[in-house]
């Protein structure tokens, strides 16, 4: 067997829902992971069998994109993600090796059962303004252009656009184990776009140029009937010619929503714990929203408020477009906002006194800077463009400018941006609540961007509009109270 | 020193912009000539604008450079404008429809994305359009005005072809596809790939054979038209009356002595297109084109108004210009300091403003190299009592030694 230098090959390894059974089928083609499990703490990992091949753990969104640069020559991850960088640049260095034979569910278009929208034809032939809500907008614009749609508006999320139909969009491109297990959840499926299965991807240069045929070797050995049909593609293979067969026996459900006066929007994930305690502590009760219960719809006992649970990450975008009246966020991702769209029609009325973090620049403590300005001399001695990863592109992108950084390259990422220091990125800049887990991964911080915490947001025309004033006065005032 | 360049992006040199402008003045002249009007669109225009019409193609719209304006939080996406025609079309309806007939013109850079670096990202195009009236009579103006545009720039070689997308739906419909496959078949034909045409099976034999007349043989002549109306008796109303409109076009340009080749399958990307569709090509390449829309305004929510439109494209056309170099010869003066001092300068400049003003184009120099290109050359060398030497450059000698300004004057413009 050829002995590799440490570091030869890379190989990029998904976090999340394909975790499990990546881990089974790495332990069955024996490459030498034993530490790759739902246990492990650690970003990188080392082949205890093969010398030269290295992994690291990613978040399966930045595994197409960091395959396509070339940081790494393999990588693992769901069509959906592949497809939804493929279409949006099918000349990029993105092959695809062979699907892996496991996943779940498909990426459906699927409509409100209100919407009036029973088939693709209503799609191209309507002239309405359709909103399609989206974690894949690559994949939503694609669709939408191939159906001819007239006009069509695409609101990129971070995640709940199940919850978005039929208020605020008409359409949405999302995840479904099924068209059943969609109907259920008020949506009629429209068009099933690609199924969710788990791929082998690789860089094209490294497959052109680089001997990746013992690794290789060892995935074939398992997935040989599976590589006539599907290896080695480069093109993106979203089509609109097979509409799916919407069988007659669906039955959508339609979720108990009526419109109400005032809207407002309250987040999921770490921040739904301590918003649903400082909401209990402002007097206001609420069924289906507390530290361990989680509808999308939850409900007040004010008749005239409706509430709906998104991503924090969402919510400046969602009240700019009154698709809220009031929101509760972090300042973190209100700022992103501001700084992508200067004017936007939304205002900060209050902080909320919890979820505090500092949103920072780090870079691994061997690098030898202090803090920005030692950068910025660094950077020019260098010529090299700042490879910076971050999820808040903009807060990032300004930072980097109001500092005469340049030249610099922003990495987007979908949270964790601590894993691709040092190898892919050279800084990063991110939210930390005590600066232990950069600490763990042999970070420091060199500068401290500005400090956040959840706050609540309004439209600004809401404000203004006499018909809600009473009414968002009334709320507003009862979350300070909360504060007290 | 590396390429700073944006990739597909390209510069246009004092030599290109000789070109350049040599194109872009014939092209107005002659559209003046014409009774055209020239008009500039924004280089943003909404991307729905361009959806809105259904007529372009997904993968022309899947090239377009579109993004979300610092106000954009509306998700209404901006395209750096992908196309020449629909936002001279927007800017009609927008302003001038009032009018019963609008002759309008541009010089336009159009954006679209292209990966296999063969061609460049932003193109220019000189385009005409023609919004009223009937029939016929604006088809053959926007041809002759293309030919003579091509003529004047003084490019050989040059082939039209006509095709007529009327023809081309009427076709797609005897094929009797269900819309999805009409949609489909469409699509390729927009991509130039006719043989899916051929290919596609009908139930008629003699639709079959229509088609792969049309296909197969390509017309000098309006009697060609005469021959297809006569052979196929049983074609479908939709496609006898876009023949007979094309006969009408093709009869008036026999006529006028314009000659041209009749070839259905030639034309591609003609996506808002309704009735007859027009290109040229100068050494094999596609230099301009153009045809009748119809539908276009009605579909951005205009009145029911028919237009015709042709575009040339600028950068293959540069390409078949003849290289020239800048011709400073006939009257430029080069006004040249012996010394750096502030009273040689200051001779220099006033010297070279009198020129100027007496219409004459006059550059300084004050490093000592050797001038050439030009019809005069200034020494002011500021020593009385001759602080000038005036040469003739067609003459190479010395002209006059110790001039005054008066008598350079005299002399220059006595050449």
């Amino acid at each position: 067997m050829k002995d590799y230098q440490d570091g030869y090959i890379k190989l990029a390894l998904p976090k999340g829902r394909f975790l499990s059974p990546t881990a089974s089928l790495l332990a069955e083609i024996d490459l030498g992971f034993q530490d790759y499990s739902d246990k492990t703490k650690q970003y990188r990992l080392r082949s205890a069998k093969f010398p030269g091949l290295s992994a690291k753990i990613l978040q399966e969104k930045d595994i197409s994109i960091q395959v396509a640069v070339g940081n790494y020559d393999l990588g693992i991850c769901g069509l959906d993600w592949i497809e939804e960088f493929l279409v949006k640049y099918p000349a990029g260095a993105l092959v695809k090796i062979s699907s892996l034979n496991y996943g779940e569910g498909s990426i459906h278009v699927v409509a409100s059962a209100e919407s009036g929208i029973a088939n693709l034809n209503d799609l191209s032939d309507g002239r309405n303004d359709y909103r399609i809500v989206t974690e894949y907008p690559n994949l939503a614009e694609a669709f939408a252009l191939n159906l001819r749609m007239r006009r069509f508006r695409i609101f990129p999320v971070w995640g709940a656009a199940e919850a978005y139909p039929p208020e605020n969009a008409d359409l949405a491109v999302l995840w479904g184990k099924s068209g059943a297990d969609i109907a259920t959840q008020g949506l009629m499926p429209l068009k099933r776009l690609l199924p969710v299965t788990a791929f082998l991807i690789a860089n094209r240069e490294s497959l052109e140029n680089k001997d990746l045929s013992q690794i290789l070797a060892c995935f074939s050995s398992k997935l040989t009937a599976d590589l006539p049909t599907e290896a080695w593609q480069a093109e993106p293979q979203i089509s609109i010619e097979n509409a799916l067969d919407i069988s007659e026996e669906l039955k959508v459900s339609r979720p108990l929503w009526q419109a109400k006066e005032i809207n407002l929007a309250l987040p999921d994930g770490h921040q739904q714990a301590p918003t649903s305690q400082f909401l209990k502590q402002a007097g206001l009760a609420l069924q289906g929203y507390s530290e361990e219960v989680l509808s999308r719809r939850p409900s007040a006992d004010l008749d005239w408020l409706g509430i709906k649970v998104i991503r924090p990450q969402d919510m400046p975008l969602q009240v700019a477009n009154d698709n809220f009246d009031l929101a509760i966020t972090g300042e973190d991702w209100l700022r992103e906002h501001f700084y992508r769209f200067p004017s936007s029609p939304v205002k900060k009325l209050f902080a909320l006194g919890f979820g505090a973090v500092k949103i920072v620049a780090a870079v691994s403590q061997e690098m030898p800077v202090a803090d920005i300005n030692e950068m910025r001399s660094l950077v020019q001695s260098k010529f090299a463009p700042l490879k910076v990863a971050s999820e808040y592109i903009n807060i990032a992108d300004r930072y980097l400018r109001d500092n005469h950084i340049s030249p610099y390259k922003l990495i987007p990422t979908w949270g964790a941006s601590e894993a691709f220091l040092p190898e892919d990125a050279d800084m990063l800049i991110d939210n930390v609540q005590t600066g232990k887990t950069l600490k763990q991964h042999k970070l420091k911080i060199i500068d401290v961007l500005f400090r956040s915490s959840a706050c609540l947001i309004a439209n600004k025309d809401s404000l203004a509009s006499s018909d809600k004033r009473e009414k968002m006065e009334f709320l507003t005032q009862k979350l300070r109270a909360g504060l007290e | 020193m590396k390429n700073q360049k944006c990739k597909g992006m390209q510069d246009l040199l004092p030599e290109d912009m000789l070109r350049f402008r040599r194109i872009e003045d014939i092209f107005r002249t002659c559209c003046r000539n014409w009774g055209y009007q020239e008009v500039k669109t924004p280089t943003l225009e909404y991307l729905h604008l361009f959806t809105a019409t259904g007529t372009l193609t997904p993968s022309m719209l899947s090239k377009v450079y579109s993004f979300l304006d610092w106000d954009g939080w509306s998700g209404e996406r901006v395209v750096l404008r992908p196309d020449g025609t629909i936002p001279v079309a927007r800017l009609y309806i927008d302003n001038l429809s009032g009018q019963e007939l609008t002759r309008l013109f541009y010089v336009t850079n159009i954006f679209a994305f292209e990966g296999t670096g063969k061609e460049n990202r932003e193109r220019w195009q000189c385009g005409a359009e023609f919004f009223g009236g009937a029939k016929l009579a604006p088809d053959v103006e926007i041809i002759l005005l293309a030919e003579e545009v091509i003529r004047r720039l003084g490019l050989s070689d040059v082939v039209l072809q006509l095709s007529h997308a009327g023809l081309v739906r009427a076709l797609l419909k005897e094929l009797k596809l269900s819309p999805g496959e009409e949609t489909k078949m469409t699509n390729r034909i927009l991509e130039g790939n006719w043989q899916a045409l051929t290919k596609a099976k009908s139930a008629n034999p003699e639709i079959g054979r229509l088609i792969a007349a049309l296909l197969g043989l390509k017309g000098k002549s309006s009697s060609f038209l005469h021959n297809v109306r006569a052979s196929f008796p049983k074609a479908s109303q939709d496609f006898k009356s876009s023949l007979e409109d094309l006969i009408s076009i093709t009869t008036l340009l026999d006529n006028l002595g314009c000659s041209y080749k009749i070839d259905i399958a030639a034309i591609h990307g003609f996506e808002y297109y309704t009735g007859i569709c027009f290109q040229f090509l100068a050494a094999g390449e596609k230099i301009g084109g153009g045809g009748r829309y119809d539908n276009l305004v009605p579909l951005m929510n205009g009145e029911d108004i028919p237009a015709c439109g042709f575009a040339l494209y600028v950068d293959p056309v540069m390409k078949l210009l003849p290289l020239e170099k800048e011709k400073k010869g006939e009257c430029g003066i080069l006004v040249k300091g012996k010394e750096l001092t502030q009273e040689i300068l200051m001779t220099c400049f006033t010297v070279a403003e009198s020129l100027r003003d007496a219409g004459y184009s006059a550059e300084l120099d004050f490093t000592g190299r050797k001038e050439s290109n030009y019809r005069w050359v200034v020494l002011v060398s500021g020593k009385e009592p001759s602080p000038f030497v005036l040469t003739d450059c067609t003459q190479k000698r010395p002209r006059y030694i110790g001039a005054s300004m008066a008598e350079i004057l005299k002399v220059v413009s006595e050449g």
